[in-house]
């Protein structure tokens, strides 16, 4: 069963210094750990909301905006595609997620065909 | 002979329900099928044992009945989907491998786990609490949509969106049916019993009314806890929640008067409590208690069982009692336990202890709008004679929206500050009722 987690960080919540020196760190053991254990698939950090572009097709034209509509507190600072054996596996994954410390994981089904 | 049998379908219905939607879960992954397939058993009960006798092993013959219905849905199916592959070839993806074989592993001795791993799955973190409450009562209970619908007072359509949520969700995110892992036991377990003890809250709150299905949610939540109790019997916590459950159900008859009113503990006819009920919530209480640390709940019950075991109101170990408080606020330094506490320190003799305790809960803004908080004040106001400042307080829990039987009391109480002698009796309840 295939998931998707995002992982998601309130961008005004400033972390003190030892976590923050730790989060890259962890988060590579966090790759390694899984990856050997053939549970991530894939992965990224994304960069910022500032940087991200929306595209809508309306009336045949296409609009081109800059950001996201909803400005939300949490923004999606990067994914991971996991490969579990059910959504108990696919919690314990993401609860071994660095940023699950501070910030949040959202875990989501595949729709499967 | 025919009442025989309808007496007889009744009992199998609550004794074997859960059971046998458990076990077709387990088998079949369906859990739509699975009920509708015990519904389907329960349905040719009805129809066949008042005429050929009630079968010596009721329970076998149901499960035999549902299995072979579910069985011959899915061969359906699949023939279904075979034409339709035949009729148009590219359209082949449908599974076809459920049906025979998965229902040919059939092992009796599975059972008793698939009601474990059931009541695991219903009450999964992952799931809403309403749908967990739901769900709960739906597959292991065999209440209709309809009834938990009237239990939670709210409309049909909705109960049954959230059951069809529940179950989407159980499939869509693939919870697991199973009973989870070590580690992870004493976690889950205890979002188990939250479920149960919610539920049963459901219905002994509403037994001031004459809403009979929802006080039947007590018995549901006993006979669930009951089931847990042989299915985990070395859990703890699942004997203390049971015990306590059982001592608070024990007092059903005496709580309310003739009049629909609530009657305080103290002032409760003793004689009513049942003590069959009683004298079982004391065994599990033991084997709760058995271990080194016992748990919120059968402290809980502890506490319980001191008022269980006063002949009368005035025997009541109020020092024991406030003992156990203080070790349960180690565990749940929740407001309302401080509330209780400060009622117990009280009633141990420290009057002016409690009503400072209270006094601080209220200072520290918790249990704001919370009746109880103010009526406990007003009665410890009252006890100590400062009757301007106890009918105040009477007024500030009036303001708070308590249900109809609590108004009724308070405005009892709040007459009697400001007008005739105060009748010193009674004790400041929290939440024993």
């Amino acid at each position: 069963m295939k998931y998707l987690m995002f992982v998601c960080v309130d961008k005004a919540v400033e972390l003190d210094p030892e976590e923050q020196a730790a989060v890259g760190p962890d988060a590579q053991a966090w790759v390694k750990e899984m990856e050997g254990r053939g549970v991530r698939l894939q992965g990224n950090e994304l960069a910022p909301v500032v940087d991200a572009t929306t595209v809508r097709l309306r009336e045949g034209e296409v609009v081109i905006a800059d950001g996201p509509f909803a400005e939300t507190k949490e923004q999606i600072a990067g994914f991971d595609i996991l490969e579990c054996a059910d959504l108990d596996e696919a919690l314990e994954v993401a609860a071994k997620h660095p940023v699950a410390r501070f910030g949040t994981l959202e875990v989501r089904p595949f729709v499967e065909e | 002979m025919s009442q025989d049998a309808e007496a007889a379908v009744a009992e199998a219905f609550t004794e074997e329900w859960g059971r046998i939607v458990a076990s077709l879960i387990g088998r079949t992954g369906n859990w739509d099928l699975a009920e509708d397939s015990a519904q389907q058993a329960f349905a040719e009960a009805v129809r066949r044992w008042p005429r050929d006798g009630v079968p010596r092993a009721p329970g076998a013959w149901l499960t035999t009945v549902a299995r072979n219905r579910a069985t011959d849905r899915l061969r359906h199916e699949r023939m279904r989907s075979e034409r339709l592959r035949e009729a148009a070839p590219v359209l082949s993806a449908e599974k076809s491998d459920e049906g025979d074989e998965l229902m040919a592993e059939a092992d009796e001795s599975g059972i008793v786990d698939d009601r474990l791993r059931l009541i695991f799955t219903c009450c999964h973190p992952a799931l809403p609490l309403d749908g967990r409450v739901a769900l709960t009562l739906r597959t292991l209970a065999g209440l209709t949509t309809a009834e938990i619908a009237h239990a939670f007072l709210v409309p049909e359509a909705t109960m049954a969106k959230r059951l069809v949520r529940a179950k989407g969700k159980i499939t869509h995110a693939r919870i697991p049916y199973r009973v989870p892992s070590a580690h992870r036991l004493p976690e889950r377990t205890s979002g188990v019993l939250a479920v149960l003890y919610l539920l049963f809250n459901e219905g002994y709150s509403a037994s001031a009314g004459s809403d009979l299905i929802r006080v039947d949610l007590c018995r549901e939540a006993i006979r669930l806890n009951q089931a847990l109790t042989e299915l985990m019997p070395a859990q703890a916590e699942v004997h203390g929640l049971l015990a306590l459950m059982l001592f608070q159900h024990s007092r059903r008859r005496a709580r309310v008067d003739a009049a629909g009113d609530l009657v305080t503990l103290e002032d409760q006819d003793r004689s009513l409590w049942d003590r069959e009920e009683c004298v079982a919530a004391s065994g599990h209480l033991m084997l709760a208690s058995r271990g080194g640390q016992v748990g919120p709940y059968a402290l809980q019950a502890a506490i319980a069982a001191c008022h269980a075991n006063a002949s009368e109101a005035a025997e009541t170990d109020w020092g024991e009692i406030a003992a156990l408080y203080e070790r349960l606020l180690e565990l749940m330094p929740h407001p309302l336990v401080r509330l209780n506490h400060a009622v117990a320190m009280a009633m141990a003799g420290g009057l002016d202890e409690g009503l400072g305790a209270v006094d601080e809960l209220v200072a520290a803004g918790e249990l704001a709008g919370y009746h109880l908080l103010h009526a406990t004040r007003a009665d410890l106001l009252r006890r100590l004679g400062r009757r301007e400042e106890a009918g105040g307080a009477y007024r500030e829990a009036l303001k708070c929206s308590p249900s109809e039987a609590e108004s009724r009391y308070l405005e009892r109480r709040l007459a009697e500050t400001s007008g005739r002698q105060a009748i010193g009796q009674d004790r400041p309840r929290a939440r024993q009722g």
